[in-house]
């Protein structure tokens, strides 16, 4: 190839970068200026606000405080106008449609009350569906919350700190599609030959026959139970490590002069200590394992027994057409959200009035 | 891919100049053009759709990459020759995409849909516009009347088609049979005492793979579609396609077992891959290459897996691999074919779309886009000297034999809960152990009411 093939393509990819440098630029400049600005002129007139009294005019000065702060809630209203607007086309609309078309049949002609949320529970292929998501969401979060929490606990000061950190963290900047792959590779059967997958290499290795991991249930679902635990390890032991190191230090001091063990240190003081970091983390992995679908899709697509409530989703509203069905699916998936965002939400009023 | 964008911008600068020019030259109805493209001697065969200079036609389909500039060359002259400029598009994920379009009403203007059950809920829809009498006479001129059923709906015409495949192929290794002495064979009974032979000759006679991605599970179908073709007859499997009879009659059962004797019989397959189970996770790609080592035999697989040869491989009737004709059970019955095809459908009314349409129905589309190569199409104007490898030409010819009798590939038929949905995902259970009653119970509750 030559170097005027590609030159193109290089000018293309300049063109690129400065587009890229110039708007986000831009827009940080924009960011920055602009409350700079506001900042400074609310600066100069509570300066001038504060000579005013000495020109005596006292009762001029309520009526000239409404009318800031009117003009300060206008500004306000104008900076959350973008956002609501945004929330609205893209959250709040879609979702009362979501609801509507959950109503109605395949096509969304005819009205058919609740049959979308009762073929939920009739189906066969619907109820695997929900039980298997089931597993995912008591599983997840209970895995990748104990062996982050075990991990964050046992390199706590070690040596190599950060590297063993950043080696469990390492999972978290990969795509769940990315992953996917990788563990089909993992999983990967040959039914002669050298064994290309890692699990039947070491299982051959240590005398048995190469398995089609991904083939049978439950055992497939629990294997790519793993996958998400991979990846979601890494987040809880961050977040888990850091509210460790926030534990007041005399604390840790009081109890090692009481004399605990490091079994109770654990239980006992650590534990309670870092309750909030933990719910926070639960509850987030909790709601991304409900909603888990790529890695679904990129390993088994649903085959063998293994499909999941957001993968039955998509297929049902894009790929069958029947968006009713779907539509019900995505209504119900949010319902079952509901519950840990409500949990959320008086876990983190209860915090603040403490 | 080495299209260069260069030429296609000059068109676009070409035309857009054309446009100005002939704006400006005459303000009035351009009517029967003398336009400033149609008069050289190679466009004349392009005069007729000659008059739409200077606009533009998007078309959407799930062709992509090498075939898909294939396409673009095709239609080339044609847009040198009409002024009409075709922007093409092809996705990977057309059948999903295309409804998403459609309903947010950003729909091309023309579609290649592979599947008659969407082509049909777009009609219902509303959504289709009838094709013009120019393109129904011109398919009715050059495609057989079972083709333009498919496209039919409540009466009305929709589209032409324009690329087809044939499904009922089963390769197999020339040499190899040639070496041992075996025969290609005629009918079902043949097929079987053949498959014994073989086993019995130590090598596994059948390979098989159904993994296709988002789409795992389809070649079963194909492979029941076409025992239910064979066994139970068109009539039957018209029945069956739209639902008169039941998804778990006894009339389908008996073919998806007379299908499993084969693929779930462990002395047969999977050569080269491992037990039954192996199917469900071979790819169709790679399914079919252990032939050329020689460790299996026979693939059941479309005409179109001609592509998917390893560079080098030599496919033609005294080469590495070929194909043959699979057997009737009852070769009294006629020789029932399986196949699919794209119909070329429209979003648009325009003059210009329509003109497209038509074009796409000719002759002169196929034959241009056939000598390109690896292509294959039923229009019977298609010349089979212009078919390139020795495959296309043997599914040209039977694609055009009036004894042949023709079915289109079932599941794509069906609605698309169970054509894309349920009956591929119990193929694959199918396949991984479930037996054929449960299987066939749990597609027919899947079947929309």
């Amino acid at each position: 190839m030559e170097f005027q093939d590609f030159a193109p393509k290089l000018t293309m990819l300049l063109y690129g970068v400065i587009a890229f440098v110039v708007v986000v630029g831009g827009l940080l400049l924009l960011l920055d200026v602009v409350p700079n600005f506001f900042a400074r002129r609310r600066e100069a007139a509570l300066i001038a606000a504060a000579e005013a009294p000495a020109d005596g005019a006292a009762p001029g000065a309520p009526p000239r405080r409404g009318l800031r702060r009117k003009r300060e809630g206008l500004l306000g209203l104008a900076f959350m106008i973008p956002a609501l607007l945004l929330l609205l086309i893209g959250l709040v609309i879609p979702a009362i449609r979501t609801i509507i078309l959950s109503l109605f049949n395949g096509n969304g002609e005819k009205f058919v009350g609740l049959r979308n949320y009762g073929w939920i529970f009739q189906e066969n292929d619907i109820i695997r569906v929900l039980i298997n998501t089931l597993a995912w969401v008591i599983l997840v979060p209970l895995l990748a919350t104990s062996v982050g929490l075990l991990y964050a606990v046992m390199i706590d000061r070690a040596r190599f700190e950060s590297v063993a950190k950043s080696l469990i963290f390492l999972p978290m900047a990969i795509s769940f599609v990315g992953a996917g792959i990788i563990w089909k590779f993992v999983y990967a059967y040959r039914g002669e030959g050298d064994q290309i997958g890692l699990l039947n290499w070491l299982w051959v290795t240590v005398g048995g026959t190469p398995q089609q991991w991904l083939l049978d249930p439950p055992l497939n679902t629990l294997l790519l139970i793993v996958v998400m635990v991979w990846i979601q390890a890494g987040f809880s032991m961050v977040i888990l490590s850091a509210a460790i190191k926030a534990i007041p230090a005399d604390i840790v001091e009081a109890a090692r002069l009481d004399g605990v063990t490091p079994w109770q240190m654990f239980w006992r003081v650590t534990l309670p200590s870092i309750r909030p970091s933990l719910i926070v983390v639960v509850v987030t992995i909790t709601i991304a394992t409900l909603k888990v679908f790529d890695i679904v899709r990129t390993m088994t697509n649903g085959n063998y027994d293994t499909n999941v409530v957001a993968l039955e989703m998509y297929n049902q509203a894009f790929r069958y057409q029947e968006n009713g069905q779907g539509s019900a699916l995505a209504v119900f998936l949010f319902i079952l959200v509901i519950p840990i965002v409500i949990f959320q939400i008086r876990n983190l009023r209860r915090q603040r009035e403490v | 891919m080495a299209v260069s964008t260069r030429p296609r911008q000059a068109l676009v600068l070409a035309t857009t100049l054309a446009l100005a020019l002939s704006a400006a030259a005459c303000s009035g109805d351009s009517g029967d053009g003398d336009s400033t493209a149609g008069s050289s001697p190679e466009c004349a065969a392009f005069d007729k759709y000659s008059g739409s200079d200077g606009t533009t036609v998007s078309i959407y389909s799930s062709i992509r990459d090498a075939e898909a500039d294939l396409l673009e060359e095709s239609w080339k002259s044609f847009e040198d020759c009409t002024g009409i400029t075709i922007e093409y598009e092809g996705s990977g994920e057309f059948e999903a995409q295309l409804p998403v379009k459609v309903d947010g009403g950003n729909a091309p203007d023309i579609a290649f849909v592979p599947q008659p059950g969407l082509l049909k809920r777009f009609a219902d829809a509303g959504k289709l516009k009838e094709a013009s009498a120019d393109t129904k006479a011109m398919a009715e001129a050059n495609y057989p009347k079972e083709w333009l059923d498919y496209a039919t709906v409540g009466g009305k015409f929709y589209g032409a088609p324009f690329g087809s495949n044939v499904k009922s192929f089963v390769w197999y290794s020339p040499k190899l049979f040639a070496e041992k002495g075996w025969k290609v064979p005629t009918t079902w009974d043949e097929m079987t005492a053949l498959s014994d032979t073989i086993a019995a000759a130590g090598i596994k006679p059948w390979c098989a793979g159904i993994e296709s991605g988002d789409a795992t599970g389809w070649p079963a179908t194909d492979w029941i579609e076409d025992v239910m073709l064979r066994d139970a007859g068109a009539d039957v499997y018209d029945q069956w396609v739209n639902h008169t009879i039941p998804f778990n009659d006894p009339k389908v059962a008996s073919a998806v077992d007379r299908v499993g004797k084969i693929l779930k019989d462990p002395k047969y397959v999977n050569g080269g891959f491992g037990d039954v189970k192996s199917i469900a996770t071979t790819s169709f790609q790679e399914g079919g290459t252990p032939i050329l080592e020689n460790k299996c035999t026979m693939y059941r697989m479309a005409s179109f897996y001609a592509n998917q040869w390893p560079e080098g491989t030599k496919v033609a009737e005294d080469g590495d691999v070929f194909a043959f004709y699979l057997p009737a059970v009852d070769p009294a019955k006629g020789k029932p074919v399986l196949g699919g095809g794209e119909f070329t459908v429209a979003f648009a009314d325009r003059p210009e779309v329509q003109k497209v349409q038509t074009y796409l129905a000719s002759g002169e589309a196929a034959n241009t886009r056939a000598k390109l190569g690896n292509w294959v199409s039923a229009n019977n104007k298609l010349e089979i000297a212009n078919v390139g490898n020795p495959i296309d030409k043997l599914a040209v010819e039977i694609l055009q034999d009036k004894s042949a009798v023709f079915r289109f590939d079932g599941s794509d038929l069906m609605p698309a809960a169970v054509g894309a949905g349920t009956f591929w995902k119990g193929m694959v259970d199918w396949i991984n152990g479930k037996s054929t009653t449960e299987v066939l119970n749990q597609i027919e509750n899947s079947w929309p009411k």
